[in-house]
């Protein structure tokens, strides 16, 4: 059974009476343990599609199942608690809260998600760990550089054990050589087995993934799985396929 | 997410903007301390006026005065009026069992009384001057300090002494406070009207709890300083503070059988067996029974009286009632003043949310991403209004002392404000309710927030 299950997704906004279909009958399986990106040119639809793959946005209609839970129809609440529980997102801007400590910020998931402050405080420190900043839990985010921050925002992500990674252009605020330390980062989580869909408009940034999805006009352009068209040995090695 | 998290991040949202956040507090701690101050000169007010009131005798004394006007339909029998006399009061002692003390009193002053006391060169002019029993002593809550009350034997002999209060002390033979020397004028010799009279005792000072501690204040403040002693307090006031105690301490008591013989012969009215008595002074035994007690006490002179209505009843309960009113109408006033500063504290604080919440856009849109609720944001900013209002509400309650003394300074020191702590809790949970009402509209707009639009707002 696939993680994520899109069927005939339609999502289409009223701007002035005139109708706008940001996306028009997307269907998509993603597997668990996969790492895909999706691509497509600004206005393509890339972004609604990855705010309803988030459960950020409801779609107009479809049906969107994530870990066998059908949840086109669900409250805000029940939102809330699968973005809490099963999604973690790291953003172009980092989106980290300027008023708390790096510690504070990764703890953020899970002050939501009820735990006690000392389970809260290992699971932050050992998220940190991960991304290599357990050294600077109690820096403001504003002193540390961009790839850092972007780390911390890493951290957050991945604290709740999340079933499914967003990265929304998580190198676009970067320069080169951080972006690639951003994505050898995911790569790894990748080998260790967790979920991630990378949402870019950068053809190059999208090769880094043995499955790429191309939107375009709120439609499904292309779906190339690198690794079943024979295309990329290294990375079907590396998949264990 | 815990209550506990939710209020320490609204301390520290509150603590980042400090400056910020104590004047918008500035609304919430003027409401509460002018609230606290407000009830505490109410409080006060009304503690002074409960004590004049039993300083007066309270709501068990009953008095009964002669009302020589007969109503419209016994006019034609006006001839027959006596008033009351001496035999009401041994009827009434007889055969009014709910009351007892029955005290009769003959009055010499108010208008056409030019009663004046004498002694060397100063005269007195008294506020009560009365023949009257040495039961009157209890009736009106007199106590002796000086001497005795004069008995039954001075009064049988009408023999020419008086008991004075402290007020007639001080006018005649100066004010010890003033003069730093104590006098005990029992023993001296007085002229009432022209006619000697012994002083045998004085009363003591009566005066209220508040007028009481400033006079001490004032005594130790004038033994510091060195030089002639002067009054140079522009506050102080004549002494006695509240009317009733001034009243009280101008009292002038002779015996009853004295006043008649001795300073009414020339006025010249009947024989002092039947004389008219100004007022008939009696205690109910149980206040709850003051309506019925007035009723007997109506039957038992309807008797002696021949069935004529030339008696009034007056009591107290007239003036408790007007007390009551007073309070009431003191605390509406004041609780209404205290209620606007209150709603313009709320105001400002929903105001300062409004603009705080649309700074945090951003910070919503994360917080809803990562997965806070609608309700978690609605408590968070919420409690970030409540605990904004409850600093404002602890900090008015300190500040409410200083205001309270502020106020004590200028008001009327006879009624010194009292804090009680029923007033603190009131205002602090005032405050809260402030805290709640000024944030429901802002924690609803921020709770509202779609998370997409919330994280793309710059």
């Amino acid at each position: 059974m696939p993680l994520v299950e899109l069927r005939d997704i339609r999502k289409i906004y009223h701007l002035g009476g005139e109708e706008i279909r940001a996306l028009d009958g997307v269907s998509l399986d993603i597997a668990e343990g996969e790492f895909c990106s999706i691509i497509g040119p600004s206005g393509s639809g890339k972004s609604t599609l990855m705010h309803i793959l988030g459960c950020l946005d409801s779609p107009t209609s479809g049906t969107l199942k994530l870990d066998g839970l059908e949840i086109q129809n669900a409250s805000q609440r029940q939102l809330a608690g699968i973005r809490n529980q099963k999604i973690g997102f790291v953003f172009q801007f980092f989106n980290l809260l300027p008023k708390l400590n790096v510690l504070q910020n990764v703890e953020l998931p899970m002050v939501y998600s009820g735990f006690t402050r000392r389970q809260r405080r290992e699971r932050a420190l050992e998220a940190l760990r991960q991304v290599e900043l357990d050294n600077r839990s109690k820096h403001r985010p504003s002193q540390l550089s961009g790839g850092q921050q972007q780390r911390v925002a890493i951290a957050r992500a991945i604290v709740n054990n999340p079933r499914l990674i967003f990265a929304d252009e998580p190198t676009g605020n970067l320069d080169s050589h951080t972006g690639e330390l951003i994505l050898d980062m995911f790569r790894r989580f990748h080998r260790e087995g967790r979920t991630i869909i990378l949402v870019t408009h950068d053809p190059e940034i999208a090769a880094v993934t043995p499955r790429r999805i191309e939107i375009r006009d709120g439609k499904i352009a292309q779906n190339i799985d690198r690794r079943l068209a024979g295309l990329d040995r290294d990375l079907a090695l590396a998949a264990n396929i | 997410m815990n209550l506990l998290n939710v209020i320490a991040t609204g301390l520290r949202e509150i603590w980042a903007h400090k400056f910020r956040s104590l004047l918008t507090m500035l609304g919430i701690i003027l409401g509460v301390s002018s609230l606290v101050a407000m009830s505490a000169m109410v409080k006060g007010l009304e503690l002074g006026l409960k004590e004049g009131l039993a300083a007066m005798g309270g709501l068990e004394k009953i008095r009964v005065e002669s009302q020589l006007d007969l109503p419209m339909h016994q006019r034609h029998l006006q001839d027959r009026v006596t008033g009351v006399t001496m035999p009401d009061v041994f009827a009434l002692q007889q055969s009014a069992p709910l009351v007892h003390t029955v005290t009769p009193s003959v009055d010499l002053w108010g208008r056409g009384s030019r009663t004046v006391l004498a002694y060397k060169d100063k005269t007195a002019r008294p506020f009560t001057f009365s023949g009257t029993w040495p039961s009157a002593l209890e009736i009106n809550e007199h106590v002796i300090e000086y001497g005795r009350m004069f008995n039954e034997v001075d009064n049988d002999l009408a023999h020419p002494v008086c008991v004075i209060g402290t007020g007639i002390r001080d006018q005649l033979f100066g004010d010890p406070d003033v003069t730093g020397q104590t006098v005990d004028p029992v023993g001296l010799t007085i002229t009432i009207n022209r006619q000697p009279f012994t002083i045998v005792g004085m009363f003591q000072h009566y005066e209220g709890e508040a007028a009481r501690q400033e006079r001490l204040a004032r005594i130790a403040e004038q033994k510091k300083k060195s030089g002639p002693q002067r009054n140079d307090n522009p506050w102080s006031r004549a002494k006695g503070g509240n009317f009733a105690f001034r009243l009280k301490n101008n009292t002038v008591y002779i015996p009853l059988n004295t006043m008649l013989l001795n300073l009414q012969s020339g006025t010249n009215r009947m024989a002092s067996a039947n004389a008219r008595l100004s007022t008939l002074y009696m205690k109910v035994k149980d206040i709850d029974l003051l309506e019925t007690s007035l009723q007997q006490v109506r039957n038992v002179l309807m008797m002696t009286h021949g069935g004529l209505e030339d008696f009034a009843f007056r009591t107290d309960e007239d003036w408790a009632s007007e007390i009551t009113n007073t309070i009431r109408d003191a605390r509406v006033s004041g609780g209404i003043i205290a209620a606007i500063s209150l709603i313009v504290g709320g105001i400002g604080i929903a105001n300062i949310m409004l603009a705080s919440i649309s700074e945090r856009v951003r910070e919503i849109g994360i917080r809803k991403s990562i997965g806070a609720t609608t309700s978690d944001i609605f408590v968070q900013i919420l409690v970030e209004s409540v605990v904004l209002a409850m600093l404002g509400g602890l900090l008015g309650l300190g500040t409410s002392y200083a205001l309270t003394n502020l106020v004590g300074k200028f008001a009327a020191s006879d009624n010194s404000p009292v804090i009680t702590l029923g007033a603190m809790a009131f205002a602090f949970a005032a405050s809260v309710a402030v805290g709640i009402a000024a944030g429901l509209w802002p924690a609803m707009k921020a709770s509202r927030l779609h998370p997409i639009q919330a994280l793309k707002y710059d």
